[in-house]
């Protein structure tokens, strides 16, 4: 497969795409640029002036609830949606004014897929991921073996004679993938690509899109509801609410220390809580001495190892029992929680707060069990 | 001598239905998907034309045919130089038929799920591509299932245009059946309406049947 599309004034397309970047550092440069884009609807005002740079080769997530802008804000990408105010730059190159023979040049190096996947029902998978170069008057023997290579490339060889209504959700969404990459874009725009399908799937999907990124090269851009997304395959993120961006970052930094409430209450689902049994135990003071102390430590990811568990218990002394916990890789980076209950130990709660927070980057007392 | 009569009627009547429904189609899938692509949101958005045909569309499809026909004399005679036989209700038939099977190809039209539309912008297709291959393709099913309406509905006024003096299966109910009162021809003709309506909807749902894929 044909390394991905660069600007036409570079002439050495067939590099690979890492020694390019270092032969042409102004490729490092945005591959979409946001300047002041807003959007309003009549009376609602979707999008705010948002300003924001995707590096190219980059997974970049875009996380919000519904009705927070996410749709609007891709499809300003390939111009699906037409900005209200603001430009986007793609390469450097202002696309607000391109006429419909721009736009088709334009989109044709932008694949999208989608939450519903939009396949043509009356066509077969064949036709469905060929459909991209007809219309763009490529020859057949073109069409045939590219097609052939991508559904190679999504794993459904074997079932290009099948119409998409016999197809699962995972492989209409292969289908889906095949067709977006048919013309070798060099942008992926994902619009809730696995919010439909079920957990598997959505890994086997997100696998994909992961080996796409390394193998093509190109830039994704996503948006998802699903913070779980974001975490799978995603370099950086951007958090959206009421069409404005409230928090940004790499994704282990926005995992393991988020600020804004949003941001938050995404992650909520993802995270270690107290057991509900313990949590009506909890008294906020100590009610015999042999109440054990209920710690919190969270770790934020700016350690890159992982906790030393027997370090930890030796300095808090006593019994150290684990209530809950769990952490992860995110980027390199340990991101996770503890949940600890401290009893017989010779060091009040404060104390037992100071030791901890040698090894956790945040900790905090949340009370007393008996 | 009666049988004659009828296969002639039988044939009259497939030959009005048969040249007017093929105008009517050829005509009416044009103007169904400029009614739809022209509507606010379409790709081709151009309110004043839409509000003008759907009004000229309405227009004739509020006429009774029987009126239409009749107002429609002077037209017919223009056309096709006569205003008695089968070519002069061709002229009626395909003036109802239009409008009426293009409301009805319009409603398959938009039913087609604008996410394949926004797939096909996003896939680089110009607006034309659009039209024929997603609006069109993805509406074929229920587009074949309209046709087979209008003819139905294209056999019940041909036989109001035979009793005007269109020739056809109409034709002969009426002179024979009604105003000889004979029913031996009544009841024949009624039969082989019947038959004619049958094959017509059974061949129109299956080829509806075989083109759905979803």
């Amino acid at each position: 497969m044909s390394v991905v599309s660069l600007p036409r004034q570079h002439p050495e397309t067939d590099r690979p795409l890492a020694e390019q970047r270092e032969l042409h550092p102004e490729l490092n440069k945005a591959h979409v640029r946001f300047i002041g884009v807003g959007k309003t609807y009549g009376e609602l005002q979707a999008l705010h002036s948002i300003d924001l740079a995707i590096a190219r080769g980059e997974v970049f997530g875009i996380i919000g609830r519904s009705g927070a802008g996410k749709s609007s804000l891709i499809r300003t990408i390939n111009r699906l949606e037409q900005p209200s105010r603001g430009r986007v730059l793609i390469d450097q190159v202002d696309i607000g004014d391109f006429n419909e023979d721009r736009l088709v040049e334009l989109r044709r190096r932008i694949g999208m897929i989608f939450q519903h996947f939009n396949l043509m029902s009356a066509k077969t998978v064949w036709q469905n991921v060929e459909l991209p170069l007809k219309v763009a008057g490529v020859p057949k023997e073109d069409r045939r073996r590219k097609v052939r290579e991508l559904l190679d490339l999504v794993g459904l060889a074997d079932k290009h004679h099948a119409y998409p209504a016999q197809l699962s959700g995972g492989q209409k969404q292969r289908v889906g993938i095949a067709r977006a990459l048919v013309h070798d874009p060099e942008i992926l725009l994902c619009d809730e690509a696995t919010s439909a399908l079920d957990p598997e799937t959505t890994q086997s999907i997100l696998g994909l899109l992961k080996a796409i990124n390394q193998r093509l090269g190109l830039t994704i851009i996503l948006i998802t509801h699903e913070m779980a997304v974001i975490r799978e395959i995603c370099d950086r993120v951007v958090v959206l609410e009421h069409g404005r961006i409230v928090e940004q970052g790499p994704v282990w930094e926005v995992f393991g220390n988020p600020q804004h409430e949003v941001s938050k209450t995404l992650l909520a689902p993802l995270q270690h809580d107290l057991p509900q049994e313990l949590r009506d135990r909890l008294h906020s003071s100590p009610a015999t001495a042999e109440a054990a102390v209920v710690l919190r430590l969270s770790f934020t990811g700016s350690s890159q190892e992982e906790p030393d568990l027997a370090a930890l218990f030796a300095a808090l002394g006593g019994h150290v029992r684990l209530l809950q916990g769990g952490v992860e890789r995110i980027q390199g980076h340990a991101l996770g929680q503890l949940l600890l209950a401290v009893s017989a130990s010779a060091l009040d709660a404060e104390r037992l707060r100071q030791r901890a927070g040698q090894w956790a980057q945040q900790v905090e007392v949340l009370g007393y069990v008996v | 001598m009666w049988f004659d009569r009828l296969l002639q009627g039988v044939l009259d009547t497939l030959l009005m239905v048969g040249v007017s429904s093929l105008i009517a189609l050829l005509a009416g899938i044009p103007l169904a998907v400029i009614l739809v692509t022209s509507d606010k949101g379409g790709i081709y958005q151009a309110p004043l034309i839409n509000r003008a045909l759907g009004a000229f569309v309405n227009l004739f499809r509020s006429i009774p045919f029987l009126i239409l026909m009749v107002a429609l004399i002077p037209f017919t005679r223009l056309i096709v130089g006569t205003t008695y036989g089968v070519w002069a209700a061709v002229v009626p038939l395909t003036i109802a038929a239009t409008p009426f099977f293009a409301r009805i190809a319009e409603v398959s039209l938009r039913e087609v799920d604008h996410g394949l539309i926004e797939a096909a912008q996003a896939m680089g297709c110009r607006r034309w591509h659009i039209v024929w291959h997603v609006l069109l393709p993805e509406a074929l099913p229920g587009i074949v299932g309209g046709f087979t309406i209008t003819l139905v509905t294209m056999i019940n006024s041909s036989a109001m245009a035979g009793a005007i003096g269109a020739g056809g299966l109409g034709d002969i109910a009426y002179r024979y059946g009604y105003q000889r009162f004979d029913s031996q021809v009544m009841v024949s003709v009624i039969a082989l309406l019947v038959i004619l309506v049958a094959a017509i909807q059974l061949g129109g749902d299956r080829l509806a049947r075989v083109l759905n894929k979803r």
